[in-house]
């Protein structure tokens, strides 16, 4: 581990802190931007007077906005969230628990699709204009170009109705049943793949055929090795980066993304939590959404950035 | 030949979708609003070539009116983010130095929000309409627009015909406006037709949600989701949307790719 | 991981019963052609025996780069052999299965490319690499692998074998990456060597040493050599015989020597005339007071303000002080990193300076008013290096030309448009105003970025690099015709360059750069006959010139090239 990329590790992590505290002041001000008393806003209709008075004592609403903002932090950082308006239940408990429904779909199905998708990319790639190539491309240009609802949609109706494999409404989590859990999961996974696969085959695909050029993959041939080795050892690492890098933009999307696929096959996810919120006017939970999502957005960022010098040493020593 | 292919079948999509989004202006088979609740639910057949869905609403009239608003938000948002995009863009490029750090800080916490997130975050300002999507979205992606503008510029300012400008005397201000400006048009043209997809697909499924635009204008996102109930009984109120979105996609996607490769070798001079 | 890869390589496949005297490599009628259709190769015809080192010369689109692929049967999925045969080791490797090849790859012939940068894995150590072929072929554990690896590495004097095996290879300079690739090659202990444009991406001085441990190398192991290149020195230096390719036919063939002392075909005559030859016939130059003058001037590097650095400030340029006079042709040669391009772009006020003065036309720049300024400005132009990326590919070739008469005395159309016009015909491009860039080939573009320069009739012109990305003739063309407006005009010139003996034609006086600071300066003739400095000294081995020599290229009396270390130095 050689102290330059100590060093690369340690700038970007702590990169991720002027972010967060970005995201922070973003998500505040378009709260704030919304017309209306923001004690109001949250206590909703069902505030007395003096549960009013006394939030906009607690939030400093007569104070200098640096110091609500402060305060605000203040109490996100220590993780209260507040409650929700339409249940009462408390946010950042809620939000942990719609988070792991989501989690589960996104990252089974990245996983999934990640792991079709480059060797078929790859492959694609070694055959470049071939019939094979031109049927792989025009299946993931195929597959990106559904939009996920409606395939989940018609998945729904010929494989959950008309067939009956699958249940079509209805959640438990792993820790009650896992079989019945996962038969919930199966349509909303096999969508998402499906949809993934596209985009991360195309990618494969192009970054792969930009390595095969490379002078280092003719120098690899002129030593005498075998295709395979060719392929997996030089080509692979190489080109794999690119597509680890759309692998986390492709999971920050799916982060906000997924509220349709949750609509669609009424799972308690996160995404549909906020849009029932926002439907709700439960503003506490469509704050603790926002911040959330885009916390835990930064973090894939990050992860993704540490990992990437695995596959591109030369990064870690600029 | 790959680009021819891929240029035809795109651009043959693409241009049957945008006559239908014409054509819905002057003329519909029927009123795509008008109720008629006598014909409810009644499958594709010669009276209505799709089908009429819960309302007695023509599908086909509402398809082709729907193809007018998707088009027409669609290219708005990609309008609003190109531009101011751009102009921040070239900003942070040509400053550098300080200003571009704290661009870049603030532009990577706006990127810290994934996809749609933002533009529901500023929906719930907005509220949900017609142009509340459009700034939402248009919004929300501007920041991608940055980051690909900031780093052309970026680049651009190493090539030796920009030195050159400088030293045959134009201010930085020309250089900038002659010489990497319109260097900057191809990348900006493939993004902006990726975009272009994106934001039709973000906004059927906006729609979809609920949070686009409101019934009873017709939408194809909200098509879908006003179908989904009746996805067992009356299944032709949730394909045809869909299949209209789908197709639409992938022709921009096919047109994308055709550009991208149109351009690739020329940009090359060796 | 990989044994289950590695256990099945055959090994080499018997070769058929061989005369004594059979060429280790023979090659008959090879055709190459394109996908497209284009003619590549026309049927080209040669043979190498054990031992001998054959030199394929050509400029741009000769097809000699894929003459070498051919003979391991890499070629691009783009260009294929229509005809021909090629036998290497008593294998027809047209019909050689797969298997057959890959066993003949390495092993039998390795081949070394042109571009260090790209042509090591970034993901993979070095270790790994230089031990993969080495496993693969001769089917020995790693840690024997390893230590052969070590060995090998220390022969072709990288500093620190050990450590160089963990490293990844971005962290190493072009000179030393050829090094490992070479040592990569060598040791699989292949008959035949292809060598393909080996030196040209590196360093002047890097050039000459790894050419030195190339040759060394293969004459201890009685390695045959196939050196693609268009670099007539190396042929003298180094080559047996030579095979001289233009636009994919064979010119003219046989011993090295012979070719090049008396070539028959006119192109060959053309190559060596393309040398760069000596010219004592300059005209003084008259004594005034200099144009522009460069006081104890330092620049600093750029962006060398690091978050965490440590280390003093290096300066790019340290306390240079430089003077140059009306019509004189200042020619500044150095390594990579000595600075010269950065002095260059300092003289013309494009790097702000760290310390020192410049003065233009005896007053300090940037002391002046802003009509001082933009007279400065306008005063001294360049021409750059890469004809590539010197023109806006927007722009038509007219209005590149044309862009310089915005400033100062305002023109109408017609006298616009006749100035240009002018300054094309002398530049040998009239009637393509219209055109742009990209239709244009690079010694055409590297006219229009001269004719940009020069329209407004500057007294300086800095020119940094401006033939080095160009084929050989036509870098004599586009010398000739700076040369001749230089003559001309009576501008002054920084003419930056890498190659010491490139300069030798155009340079009134040089002055040698190192590591930001002037080592030696003098006449041509004080440089070349009588060099004091060490470095300078190297920069003159390194062309391959000989103090007090006056032909281009030197070769040896018997005809034979040579591969012994230093037999053309001292």
């Amino acid at each position: 581990m050689s102290s330059s990329f100590l060093l690369y590790l340690l700038r970007r992590a702590l990169w991720t802190v002027p972010t967060l505290l970005l995201v922070a002041v973003l998500v505040f001000v378009l709260m704030r931007l919304i017309p209306g008393d923001p004690a109001q806003l949250i206590l909703g209709d069902a505030g007395t007077a003096e549960q009013l008075a006394d939030l906009r004592a607690q939030f400093g609403l007569d104070k200098p906005i640096l110091v609500q903002f402060g305060l605000w932090l203040s109490h996100m950082a220590s993780g209260d969230f507040g409650h929700s308006l339409s249940s009462g239940e408390a946010v950042l408990p809620l939000l942990l628990e719609r988070f792991q429904v989501s989690a589960a779909i996104v990252l089974v199905a990245v996983g999934a699709a990640t792991l079709l998708a480059v060797p078929a990319g790859l492959f694609a790639a070694w055959k470049q204009n071939s019939l094979t190539d031109t049927v792989i491309v025009a299946g993931a240009t195929f597959f990106l170009s559904i939009p996920s609802f409606w395939l989940g949609l018609l998945l729904l109706l010929f494989v959950g109705l008309k067939l009956g494999w699958v249940p079509v409404v209805g959640y438990v989590t792993f820790s009650q049943d896992w079989r019945a859990a996962a038969s919930y999961l199966v349509l909303p996974v096999i969508t998402l793949t499906l949809i993934e696969m596209g985009v991360l085959t195309r990618m494969a695909r192009s970054s792969a055929i930009e390595t095969l050029r490379l002078e280092y993959v003719t120098h690899a041939r002129a030593k005498g090795l075998s295709e395979l080795r060719v392929l997996l050892r030089h080509v692979l690492p190489n080109a794999f980066a690119p597509t680890w890098t759309l692998i986390g933009l492709v999971l920050g999307n799916l982060l906000g993304g997924i509220a349709v696929l949750e609509t669609v096959f009424t799972l308690p996810g996160l995404g549909r939590l906020l849009v029932d919120a926002i439907f709700a006017r439960d503003y506490p939970v469509v704050q603790g959404c926002l911040l959330f999502t885009a916390g835990i957005y930064v973090l894939v960022n990050l992860v993704v950035d540490l990992f990437y010098p695995l596959f591109d040493p030369r990064v870690a020593t600029s | 030949m790959k680009l021819r292919t891929n240029a035809l079948i795109g651009g043959l999509l693409v241009a049957t979708v945008t006559a239908m989004a014409l054509l819905s202006v002057i003329w519909t088979p029927y009123n795509p609003l008008r109720l008629n609740l006598r014909m409810r639910l009644k499958p594709p057949g010669n009276l209505h070539w799709l089908g009429t869905d819960e309302f007695g609403r023509d599908i086909l009239s509402r398809l082709l009116a729907g193809a007018g608003a998707s088009l027409l938000v669609a290219a708005l948002t990609v309008l609003v983010a190109l531009l101011l995009g751009t102009l921040l863009g070239l900003i942070a490029g040509y400053f550098r130095g300080r200003i571009d750090r704290v661009m870049m800080v603030f532009n990577d916490a706006l990127l810290a929000f994934p996809g749609i997130l933002l533009a529901l975050g500023i929906m719930v300002v907005t509220g949900a309409n017609k142009y509340g999507i459009v700034l939402a979205l248009g919004l929300a992606y501007t920041p991608t627009v940055v980051r690909l503008v900031r780093g052309t510029v970026l680049s651009l300012r190493e090539k030796e015909y920009v030195e050159a400008s400088r030293v045959i005397g134009n201010s930085e201000l020309v250089t900038m406006l002659r010489h990497i400006l319109p260097n900057c048009a191809a990348p900006l043209m493939v993004l902006g037709t990726s975009m272009f997809g994106w934001v039709v697909l973000a906004e059927s499924a906006l729609s979809f949600l609920g949070l686009g635009v409101p019934p009873p204008a017709p939408t194809w996102g909200n098509m879908l989701s006003s179908g989904r109930p009746y996805i067992e009984s009356a299944a032709w109120l949730g394909i045809a949307p869909g299949v209209c979105i789908a197709l639409t996609l992938l022709g921009i996607n096919l047109l994308g790719d055709a550009l991208r490769d149109w351009l690739d070798p020329r940009m090359e001079p060796r | 991981m990989n044994s289950r890869m590695n256990a099945r390589m055959p090994a080499v496949p018997q070769s058929p019963p061989a005369g004594q005297g059979a060429p280790l490599l023979s090659v008959r009628g090879l055709t190459l052609r394109s996908a497209a259709g284009t003619p590549i190769l026309n049927g080209i015809s040669f043979d190498i025996a054990q031992g001998e080192v054959l030199a394929l010369v050509g400029e741009s689109g000769s097809g000699k780069t894929m003459a070498g692929r051919a003979v391991m049967r890499l070629l691009p999925s783009q260009v294929r052999q229509t005809g021909g045969t090629i036998t290497l080791a008593g294998h027809d490797v047209a019909t050689l299965p797969d298997r057959g090849m890959r066993s003949l790859r390495g092993q039998v012939a390795g081949m070394v490319f042109q571009e260090p940068m790209v042509s090591l894995n970034p993901a993979m150590t070095v270790g790994a690499q230089l031990c993969e072929g080495l496993m693969l072929h001769e089917k020995i554990p790693a840690q024997a692998a390893r230590e052969r690896a070590v060995a090998m590495l220390a022969r072709v004097q990288i500093a620190d074998p050990e450590g160089c095996m963990a490293s990844y290879p971005h962290v190493f300079s072009g000179g030393m990456r050829q090094r490992i690739m070479l040592a990569c090659v060598m040791l699989l202990k292949p008959r035949l060597l292809i060598a393909d444009e080996p030196t040209t991406a590196l360093d002047a001085l890097s050039q000459r040493e790894v050419m030195q441990i190339m040759a060394d190398l293969t004459r201890t192991s009685g390695t045959a050599v196939l050196l693609v290149t268009h670099d007539l020195q190396l042929v003298a230096h180094y080559a047996d015989s030579v095979l001289v390719l233009k636009r994919g036919d064979q010119v003219e063939s046989g011993r090295a020597g012979e070719v090049l002392r008396n070539p028959r075909e006119a192109y060959t005559r053309s190559l060596i005339a393309a040398l760069p030859r000596r010219d004592d016939s300059r005209p003084a130059v008259a004594d005034a007071p200099p144009v522009i003058e460069a006081r104890n001037v330092a620049v600093a590097y750029p962006g060398a303000h690091r978050l965490f650095s440590r280390q003093a400030d290096k300066l790019a340029v340290d306390g240079v002080s430089l003077a140059i006079r009306p019509g004189e042709v200042v020619a500044v040669v150095g390594g990579s990193g000595s600075g010269k391009t950065t002095l260059g772009r300092a003289l013309i006020g494009l790097l702000p300076l760290a310390g020192g003065e410049i003065r233009f036309r005896g007053q300090p720049v940037g002391s002046g008013g802003r009509q001082d300024r933009r007279d400065f400005r306008l005063a001294c132009q360049m021409v750059f290096q890469d004809p590539y990326s010197s023109l806006d590919p927007r722009q038509r070739i007219g209005d590149i030309v044309a862009e310089p008469l915005n400033h100062g005395e305002p023109l109408t159309r017609a006298q616009r448009r006749a100035r240009v016009d002018a300054m094309l015909a002398e530049v040998g491009l009239d009637g393509l105003g219209e055109r742009y860039p990209h239709a244009l080939s690079g010694g055409q573009r590297q006219r229009v970025a001269i004719a940009r320069a020069l329209i407004r009739r500057p007294a300086l012109v800095v020119a940094d690099e401006p033939v080095s990305a160009l084929d050989m003739t036509i870098q004599k063309q586009v010398l000739t015709l700076f040369r001749q407006l230089q003559a001309q005009h009576g501008f002054a010139c920084f003419f930056v360059s890498h190659n010491l003996a490139a300069v030798s034609e155009v340079a009134d006086r040089i002055v040698v750069m190192h590591q930001g600071r002037i080592v030696e300066q003098g006449s041509v003739a004080d440089i070349f006959d009588r060099p004091q400095h060490d470095y300078t000294r190297a920069l003159l081995e390194a062309a391959y010139v000989a103090p007090g020599q006056r032909a281009p290229l030197s070769v040896a009396e018997d005809g034979a090239g040579s591969l012994a270390l230093g037999a053309a130095a001292s």
